[in-house]
């Protein structure tokens, strides 16, 4: 036993030494910047430590601008990217000819450079001298006026930036949950066929149950993900997404460190450190909800 | 309520393309199983057994023919509204739900007049488990229960709705030996009580001869024979069926028919009357062999396997078609084993003779 346990240490070692170097020295580095107070990083000293970072960036209208835009943004895009996939992923999974086909179209936007996309969002919304974009030209033709998505209302561009991320993860989930959907045996399907199931009930019911691991897995990781967008915004509305109103978390980090404004390493540790309570704090909801809810059998 | 087959036909596109041929899973199944029946379905594996079964359940839809449940032609039903039972090879419960949400899901299908209230379900639920003695597992998930447990609960969800007609896929298949005969005694017992038609999907014709009313051979997608299981037995239509019933099998002989004697080697070894002069295979069954010291059929002794009650003969003869010809005599015998040669005769009523080429049963008459 004693041996094994040394064995198993033993194989850790790479990982642990990489993380280690990587990933929990840099996250322990900001934590201690983050209560630095009145750093100057050109003589790379400090007056004291305690909160002021903290209340400072809780108090900057930019940073609260920030953290309302990525909750919208994680509001709306997880669920809806996920129920669209999911219904994506169902319909892909009932069609028999062309299904290939499909699921490569699918699948393109995933291989599609980000700021590739933003282009084409740029075509689809953009208001220029020479075409107001062809979303503008389709509510144009139902009768609407031309709003300005990509410079106008708060509302219009939140409305672009879900469009897009949305857009930019279906891909991936629909591929996971096709094969999930490919991995429920059918015999499931055919004995709750035989009992007289009606389709909406074998999905709530058998479909769901099956597959909820995959759904509760693409859930915790859509929420990350949400929570730390940043170069999605910026594909669309620039880099002075402070100017734009649609700054993220992330963004807001960014721009202390290194954005015209920045030079703020403790302001940009404090939105930090910030910003992965919340995700720590949304995980371990997500983690305590599906123990309910969700299904492993071997 | 009795289920009638009419010419029922499926054939399978050939999953190789360069052929166009198709494959014929089910070929013109034609019967009448009677009311609160059981029937058992017997054939080797691939011979289309399931297939069957899910023609009937509504899974899959024939190519041709029509199927009745009563007077009702429910060839176009999809199985939703078909009202069947069916009990799957590997259970099928559902591994996400207790035993009880398992067995009360079926029920909870039923809508509009024959929606049921919490209590009946409950009481209905509680009834089904009870008829298969799994009251006090009702909280557990499958995948907490043992094999044989696992099959009751997929029994017990199968007639919670109280279906006309019970169809089970291979139910023991997956269950150990001593389970299995406990198991399929048990499966009687709920059939009995219940009246529920039902037909029996096996490929072990053991399981299948004991407890069945009618036992159907089915070889390569075509019915063989259809009968009481004893009569099967006893007067089986052709070579195939002769050989798969029976433990330990039939023996069979290459031989041939001259001037009304029955010929094994140089061996007249009985009187065989109304067979013109002909090549056969002779099909013997084990206790159809009595040690003879003047019996006209000499073969070379191997050894003796004492089973208690009887005594299997095991010794060897050049025309017959396996190594070994396996004979069961009563354990009283006196049996001179330093002898190289056993001698025996045969009783006439276990010995079939069949075609060299279609192995179809021929008859012939004894002479007293
Ligand atoms: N979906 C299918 N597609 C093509 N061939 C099939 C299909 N299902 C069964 N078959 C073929 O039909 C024959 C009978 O199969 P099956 O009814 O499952 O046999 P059994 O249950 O008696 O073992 C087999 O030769 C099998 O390969
Ligand atoms: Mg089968």
């Amino acid at each position: 036993m004693e041996k094994q346990n040394f064995k198993g240490w033993l194989y850790l070692i790479p990982a642990i030494l990489f993380l280690g170097a990587f990933m929990i020295y840099p996250l322990i580095d900001v934590f201690i910047y983050s209560f630095e107070e009145g750093y100057n990083s050109a003589s790379q000293t400090y007056l004291g430590t305690g909160g002021y970072n903290y209340s400072y960036v809780l108090r900057d209208p930019y940073f609260l601008q920030a953290l309302k835009n990525t909750f919208i943004l994680v509001i709306i895009t997880v669920p809806v990217s996920t129920i669209l996939a999911l219904l994506i992923s169902i319909g892909l999974s009932s069609v028999k000819p062309l299904r290939n086909l499909f699921q490569t179209v699918y699948f393109l936007p995933y291989v599609t450079n980000t700021l590739a996309v933003g282009l084409v969002f740029m075509i689809l919304f953009k208001k220029t001298p020479y075409s107001d974009g062809l979303v503008n030209l389709l509510i144009n033709a139902f009768g609407g006026s031309s709003v300005d998505f990509i410079d106008g209302p708060y509302w219009a561009k939140m409305f672009v930036l879900c469009f897009y991320t949305v857009w930019v993860v279906m891909p991936f989930k629909i591929l996971i949950l096709t094969s999930a959907l490919a991995s429920v045996n059918q015999v499931y399907y055919n004995a709750a066929r035989v009992d007289g199931t009606g389709s909406f009930r074998i999905f709530r019911k058998i479909t769901v149950p099956m597959i909820s691991p995959t759904i509760f897995y693409l859930v915790i990781t859509g929420f990350i993900g949400a929570f730390k967008a940043y170069s999605d915004a910026v594909a669309l509305f620039g880099t002075d997404l402070n100017a734009a109103e649609m700054n993220t978390i992330v963004g807001y980090v960014y721009d202390m460190l290194y954005g015209d404004s920045g030079g703020y390493p403790s302001y940009a540790s404090a939105a930090a450190i910030l910003l992965f309570a919340i995700v720590l704090t949304i995980t371990c909801i997500n983690l305590l909800v599906s123990r309910k809810h969700v299904h492993y059998t071997g | 309520m009795k289920i009638v087959l009419d010419h029922l036909t499926k054939k399978f596109p050939s999953r190789n393309k360069k052929e166009r041929s198709e494959v014929t899973a089910v070929g013109d199944f034609c019967f009448e199983i009677p009311d609160g029946k059981l029937v058992g379905l017997l054939g080797p594996s691939g011979c289309g057994k399931s297939t069957t079964l899910n023609l009937i359940c509504g899974l899959l839809k024939p190519t041709e023919g029509k199927i009745f449940f009563g007077d009702d032609d429910v060839t176009n039903l999809p199985p939703e509204h078909r009202g069947v039972g069916l009990v799957f090879q590997n259970y099928a419960l559902y591994p996400h739900l207790t035993v009880r949400k398992n067995i009360q899901f079926p029920l909870e299908n039923l809508r509009g007049e024959a929606k049921l209230t919490r209590e009946e379900m409950d009481g209905r639920v509680y009834a089904a488990a009870k008829l298969v003695q799994i009251e006090g597992l009702m909280e557990r998930k499958p995948s907490e229960l043992s094999g044989g447990q696992q099959q009751r609960v997929a029994i017990a969800r199968a007639l919670v709705k109280m279906p006309k007609v019970l169809l089970l896929d291979e139910p023991l298949s997956n269950l150990d030996a001593r389970l299995r005969l406990q198991t399929r005694e048990e499966i009687r017992r709920i059939q009995k009580e219940t009246k529920i038609t039902t037909i029996f999907v096996t490929h072990d014709q053991d399981e299948a001869m004991s407890i069945s009313d009618l036992i159907v051979v089915m070889k390569d997608g075509f019915v063989q024979q259809i009968g009481r299981p004893q009569d099967v037995y006893d007067d089986p239509v052709n070579l195939f069926v002769a050989k798969f019933l029976g433990t330990p099998p039939i023996n069979v002989f290459d031989g041939s028919v001259k001037d009304g004697r029955l010929y094994i080697g140089d061996d007249a070894v009985l009187q065989v009357d109304g067979v013109p002069d002909r090549n056969v295979h002779i099909g013997v069954r084990p206790e159809g062999f009595l040690l003879r010291e003047d019996g006209p059929l000499h073969c070379r002794m191997g050894r003796l396997e004492v089973m208690g009650r009887d005594v299997s003969v095991v010794s060897t003869h050049p025309g017959c078609q396996s190594d070994t010809i396996r004979s069961i005599i009563p354990a009283e015998s006196n049996i001179n084993t330093t002898s190289d040669i056993v001698r025996f005769a045969l009783k006439p009523g276990k010995v079939f003779l069949f075609d060299r080429v279609t192995e179809a049963r021929i008859s012939f008459d004894v002479r007293a």
